[in-house]
């Protein structure tokens, strides 16, 4: 730290200077490139570049009939895939008038909030090693392939699921494998009791964490964000309780919300998400209904001329929506994606402005960002 | 409808054939009758579609139903902002805005038609969220707002010449090899869009044309 405040001597007679931060550097979890005006060691401003992993996923949406284009929501937030197939095929269903039965909707809610917890173990595991914990990776890592088996035996894939399909899912749960999710959803909240463990009263992790990057309720609803973001501001909104979809008005779970809005809170949200996410899974493992996976439906799915829907699900970073605009074709004549990880980082620099450099490392991760959601 | 040993009434849900939600007169609902009351002829229509009220306005009043929308209806969250391409329409581009109200839970869509030359006024004034949102309109559409704070291309690259999701940007995309295809490179534009695939840009329109003469040209 230069000790030089906003109005202050400056070190070595220079006031300001500009550091570009990325867009190869370990801490922005893919290409991401920050413009920083620094001060010393203060942040004074931040500009955010992104778009090196811009794909024209939007146009690829526009080429496809609604069917085929599940696999390209896969690549949006490629650690929960699951999501943003949930997050289309919902919006989907919603504009062609589809009704789920539902065994379809509860095996959606176990995928999903497998997914979630999934989601979460990269976030900690990269949080924490960018911020110089290195031993929740490991431990992350090891829950997260258990998950990540139980993927692969649902539907053949680990990464990019391609797991759900307008109407309903494409396969039944095979044999045994309500068994091997419900052991790891039993043992789950020990695991987390271990990560817990290694953090949450670390002195460390707490120096670090506590009273960095305070992002007031009524800034952080200016400025877009949702999610865990959000409730660690104090703001109790989740779309799964607001505005519940498929089952999740028939589970019981309960939404952690924290006040402070700093980076420890938002961390303690996520820890006790996961938790309530095996909860949620234990629940609907239990309750299991019978019956048919796939909903009556034409081969070829067409919306109605000038039919338009927003559906939106609560992802692992927040609201995840999809609006799409249909022309009486068999493809979306427009498919836009209201990416979650997008609107969270614009408040970055409301949170990094007057925090150190190694800050903003932290503050890169507690945003919990995917470039291949924001870049598309 | 196909015939069935059934009756409908006796299928479960996910048994019927779909349906596909209609639009509804949405005249009766609170929000858009104070709004209607307030503003009058800039709220062009209120209809709904599957339960989400979808307000179509006056661009030059799309800054104030928004802020009315905000500060006496509550939707204090900008959502969601994105361009639609419609290149048959007198005015191509239709701006959709999805509002959120935490106090009331609802959604509201505002919708509004602008064209190439024209300019939307911007929201970030009432929701700073509107801010990337609508630079990636621009950049991918071409929509103008006025009032942005800084209108950049956000997700392609400064220089990068043309807008991808407009309906007439081919698919294939555009040839970016700069540096390798002299020929195809403008030094003072950057790569040049529709390069080897055919495709080339709309030529600015000239002054002395209004808009109604473009139109008939375009029939």
């Amino acid at each position: 730290m230069s000790g030089a405040g906003p109005a202050g001597e400056a070190l070595f007679g220079l006031r300001e200077m500009e550091l570009n931060f990325g867009p190869q550097h370990p801490a922005t979890h893919g290409v991401m490139r920050l413009k920083l005006k620094v001060d010393g060691e203060r942040i004074v401003d931040c500009y955010p570049i992104i778009g090196y992993l811009h794909r024209g996923t939007e146009k690829l949406f526009e080429l496809h009939p609604f069917f085929q284009n599940v696999p390209h929501t896969d690549r949006l937030d490629y650690v929960a895939a699951a999501t943003n197939n949930l997050a289309y095929v919902g919006a989907v269903e919603k504009l062609v008038g589809l009704e789920v039965p539902p065994r379809a909707r509860y095996i959606r809610v176990i995928l999903a909030e497998l997914q979630r917890i999934s989601s979460h173990l990269v976030w900690l595991a990269t949080h924490a090693i960018d911020i110089g914990a290195m031993t929740p990776f490991f431990y992350c890592f090891r829950e997260r392939e258990v998950i990540l088996d139980l993927f692969e035996q649902y539907c053949g894939a680990r990464l990019t699921l391609n797991c759900m399909r307008p109407g309903g899912q494409p396969y039944d749960l095979p044999q045994g494998w309500v068994d091997r999710c419900g052991e790891f959803v039993a043992d789950f909240p020990a695991k987390v009791a271990e990560y817990e463990g290694l953090l949450t009263e670390n002195r460390i992790w707490k120096r670090r964490t506590v009273g960095v990057g305070v992002l007031p309720p009524e800034t952080a609803i200016a400025y877009g964000v949702t999610g865990p973001m959000l409730r660690g501001s104090g703001v109790a909104w989740d779309l799964r309780k607001a505005m519940p979809y498929e089952a999740y008005g028939e589970v019981e779970f309960d939404v952690p919300v924290y006040a402070n809005g700093d980076t420890y809170d938002r961390y303690l949200v996520r820890m006790e998400e996961m938790r309530q996410s095996a909860r949620i899974v234990r629940q609907c493992l239990e309750r299991l209904p019978g019956g048919p996976i796939m909903a009556k439906r034409p081969r070829v799915l067409k919306a109605a001329a000038e039919a338009e829907v927003y559906h939106a699900v609560e992802g692992p970073k927040g609201e995840l929506g999809f609006y799409i605009v249909g022309d009486g074709g068999p493809n979306p004549y427009r498919c836009h994606v209201r990416p979650t990880s997008f609107m969270n980082l614009q408040a970055l620099p409301e949170m990094a402005r007057g925090a150190l450099i190694s800050d903003l490392v932290a503050l890169i991760g507690t945003v919990d960002i995917v470039l291949g959601e924001i870049d598309r | 409808m196909s015939e069935t040993h059934q009756s409908a009434a006796e299928l479960a849900p996910w048994e019927r054939d779909p349906v596909a939600p209609q639009w509804r007169e949405a005249a009766d609902d609170p929000v858009a009758r104070a709004l209607a009351e307030r503003f009058g002829e800039a709220v062009a229509s209120m209809r709904s579609l599957a339960g989400d009220l979808t307000l179509a306005v006056r661009r030059e009043a799309l800054r104030e139903v928004c802020t009315a929308l905000k500060e006496e209806h509550g939707f204090d969250l900008l959502v969601d902002l994105c361009g639609v391409d419609f290149p048959k329409r007198p005015e191509r581009f239709e701006v959709v805005v999805h509002l959120y109200s935490f106090a009331a839970n609802r959604r509201v869509r505002v919708k509004t038609a602008v064209g190439e030359e024209g300019a939307v006024p911007s929201l970030v004034p009432v929701f700073p969220a509107a801010n990337w949102p609508e630079r990636e309109a621009w950049d991918m559409f071409g929509i103008r707002f006025e009032g942005h704070p800084d209108l950049t291309r956000i997700l392609l690259w400064e220089g990068f010449n043309g807008h991808p999701l407009r309906k007439d940007f081919p698919v294939e995309g555009i040839d970016t090899g700069a540096a390798i295809y002299p020929e195809y490179y403008d030094a003072r534009q950057g790569p040049v869009a529709g390069a080897g695939t055919g495709w080339k840009p709309k030529p600015p329109a000239e002054p002395e044309k209004g808009d109604a003469a473009e139109e008939e040209e375009k029939k």
